[in-house]
């Protein structure tokens, strides 16, 4: 009998321990982009260290589903890699009436992969468009060699695959693209294809080369370093969104405030990313 | 007489009240009240419950089916609705807008409110003066599959004018599946005739399980294997030009389908009947005559069966083929062009879609298909084949 009133007390210790936990804290959901999420974590673990009186969980699984998570009210915030569509913004205004916040918290690069062996080392936006489009199909076109040109891309689910679609090729995909999952995936491929090319995030070019890109024939051709995508002469970078349902209050508006601050910001530059200020 | 009476009476009481063993009395016999079976709690809980839940996983297959299939229906009926209007925001000097009417936030020391191009208001907006400047969205045109879309040439969901061709995305499909079968239906069959009848015990000991770990191998790792090291390796041997297509992404499935393949048509094999062999030895046959032409015939429906279910694994397989069969959804018969499978296409555009429109609607239809498809294999692999090989096996056909 006293072994069993002992452990009912145990028990009953460790639930109000744990329920009084859960009162203090104050609880962020963070959901949405994979472009987004490693930065996230990042932004995440930091921020709890200085303030552990918030607990904030990432998690990823794509703008869309981030999104959808936001109109269903089971994420405070949602990451998104591409601007909310008008058939979105539908949904939370049937739901919430308001028309949702926009927060850019992060710029990032649309780099365009070539391999290390082809000569090729500039591009102009009409040149990607023609060859991603199917119009361009020879490398001698461009000043390479006398191959065929392997596209390379990412699945038509990704910001950058519709970024890429809307600011370079401004026209539907050639259907020899090949898509593939991440953009780690793309450099993969281009690294091992001698003819091939591809686009993706700045944050992930390893053993390809960076192309230069310039706007039209007459402009100066520019890598995507850090100084010019910040500078805005790069050609293609785009911005990284936060989507909250209103404006932001409380521990959120803190939170957020503290990732367009400057401590925020170095994170994004750690990560690979570039700062938006 | 008082004796034996004792002696009964002693048995009676010693008799323990088992209610396993049967009422009987010398008197009387077995009589029919007697053997009907008592009515235990226990056993009858137990029995109703095994009941239930085999019919309860015939129901969750079809509630499955009901659902995936109702998320696919708005394709048949949608029509367009009215355009909503963008909210006009009346304290407009300090809120910030993007293009989409949506509020933005955060710090700016412009007068005007930077918005985007959704109108959405902005927070943290970025002061670029030479910002690129965003084009006003286009009001997508009306995107309903219509039958005529979804039997188009072209897979090309996120679009200005999106095209949901299932076309590409089928006979890619079809494509693998071939491929794959061609490898791995021989290979599979071959070594289980082998370990059936020509390998000694020890032997068979060591190759059985091994085939039956290969199943165990997750499909992330065969497809990471593709993509690194079977795609350099063919491409050197054939020297084709691209890294990534149908011809690498099959033989990778078809590593995924042996181990099934084998395991059936092994135990098929093993089920064929002694008397078989020995009279087919005793003829005069040698023995691969013997395994070739009476063996393998008489287990014919079994490894049709087997053949079957490894094409429902390899329709369904989905993490193999979008690593290594570089998803251009292309229409060519050419083995050594990239490919785009049904499943692949779930796989990597259900993240992202917006939840509700067309694109997530014509998905849900893709996978009501190749819920289909895999449900008829398997039960043409079930039903048919079974009662095939129990009659040849009797010696009825």
């Amino acid at each position: 009998m006293k072994k069993r009133n002992i452990i009912t007390a145990i028990a009953l210790g460790v639930v109000f321990t744990i329920a009084t936990a859960f009162m203090v804290k104050q609880k962020i959901t963070v959901k949405g982009s994979d472009t987004l999420v490693i930065l996230a974590q990042r932004w995440a673990e930091v921020y709890m260290k200085s303030n552990p009186n918030v607990e904030i969980q990432v998690t990823g699984g794509g703008s869309g589903t981030g999104i959808a998570a936001l109109i269903n009210g089971s994420t405070d915030i949602a990451n998104a890699s591409r601007q909310m569509k008008q058939s979105e913004i539908d949904k939370l205004k049937e739901r919430y009436n308001s028309m949702g916040v926009e927060i850019a918290c992060a710029k990032d690069g649309i780099t365009i992969f070539i391999n290390n062996s082809n000569p090729v080392t500039e591009l102009s936006i009409k040149q990607l468009s023609g060859i991603y489009t199917g119009k361009i199909k020879n490398w001698k076109e461009i000043g390479g060699p006398d191959a065929a040109i392997k596209l390379y891309g990412r699945e038509n689910s990704s910001g950058t695959y519709v970024y890429f679609k809307d600011n370079v090729v401004k026209a539907d995909y050639a259907a020899s693209c090949q898509t593939l999952p991440g953009t780690a995936a793309v450099v993969n491929a281009v690294k091992k294809d001698k003819y091939g090319i591809g686009y993706g995030g700045a944050a992930y070019a390893e053993g390809v080369k960076d192309c230069k890109v310039k706007k039209d024939d007459k402009s100066t051709a520019y890598l995507p370093t850090a100084e010019n995508i910040k500078s805005n002469v790069y050609p293609i970078s785009r911005y990284l969104y936060m989507y909250l349902k209103n404006r932001p209050t409380g521990e959120i508006k803190k939170y957020i405030d503290w990732i367009l601050g400057p401590e925020g910001q170095k994170l994004v530059v750690e990560v690979g990313y570039f700062p938006v200020k | 007489m008082n004796y034996f009476e004792n002696i009964n009476n002693d048995d009676e009481e010693l008799k323990p009240k088992d209610e396993n063993t049967l009422d009987y009395s010398p008197q009387k016999g077995f009589t029919s009240e007697s053997l009907k079976k008592k009515f235990r709690l226990s056993e009858f809980l137990a029995e109703k419950l095994i009941t239930l839940i085999a019919f309860l996983s015939i129901t969750i297959i079809i509630l499955i089916f009901v659902f995936v299939f109702r998320e696919s229906l708005p394709i048949f009926y949608k029509t367009k609705k009215a355009k909503t209007e963008k909210i006009i925001s009346t304290n407009s000097k300090t809120e910030n807008v993007n293009s989409n009417g949506q509020e933005t936030y955060g710090v700016e020391t412009k007068k005007e409110t930077p918005t985007n191009s959704n109108g959405q208001e902005q927070y943290g907006a970025v002061t670029d003066n030479n910002k690129i400047k965003e084009e006003e969205r286009k009001e997508t045109p009306e995107d309903r599959a219509s039958f005529r879309n979804l039997t188009g040439r072209i897979w090309q969901p996120v679009s200005d004018d999106p095209k949901y061709g299932l076309l590409p995305l089928f006979l890619g499909t079809f494509k693998i599946t071939i491929i794959a079968m061609l490898f791995a239906a021989p290979v599979a069959i071959l070594a289980a005739l082998f370990t059936s009848n020509f390998a000694s015990k020890r032997m068979k000991e060591i190759i059985k399980p091994a085939v039956e770990l290969l199943a165990g191998f997750p499909s992330v790792v065969v497809g990471f294997f593709a993509l690194m090291v079977l795609a350099s390796f063919f491409q050197n041997v054939f020297g084709y030009e691209t890294r990534l297509n149908a011809f690498v992404g099959g033989i990778a499935m078809a590593l995924a389908a042996i181990p099934i393949i084998y395991t059936i048509t092994e135990d098929a094999l093993t089920a064929i009947p002694k008397t078989y062999t020995e009279a087919s030895l005793a003829l005069g046959a040698s023995s691969w005559q013997t395994a070739f032409f009476v063996t393998l015939p008489a287990a014919t429906p079994g490894i049709f069966a087997a053949i079957l279910l490894g094409t429902g694994r390899v329709f369904g397989e989905t993490m193999i083929v979008l690593m290594a069969t570089g998803n251009a959804a292309m229409i060519s018969l050419n083995p050594f062009d990239s490919v785009r499978t049904l499943s692949a296409t779930i796989g990597a555009e259900m993240a992202e879609v917006v939840f509700g429109d067309t694109h997530y609607n014509v998905l849900f239809l893709i996978g009501s298909l190749l819920f289909i498809f895999t449900f008829t294999l398997n039960a043409i692999a079930e039903f048919y084949v079974k009662g095939k090989l129990v009659k040849r096996i009797q010696g009825k056909s």
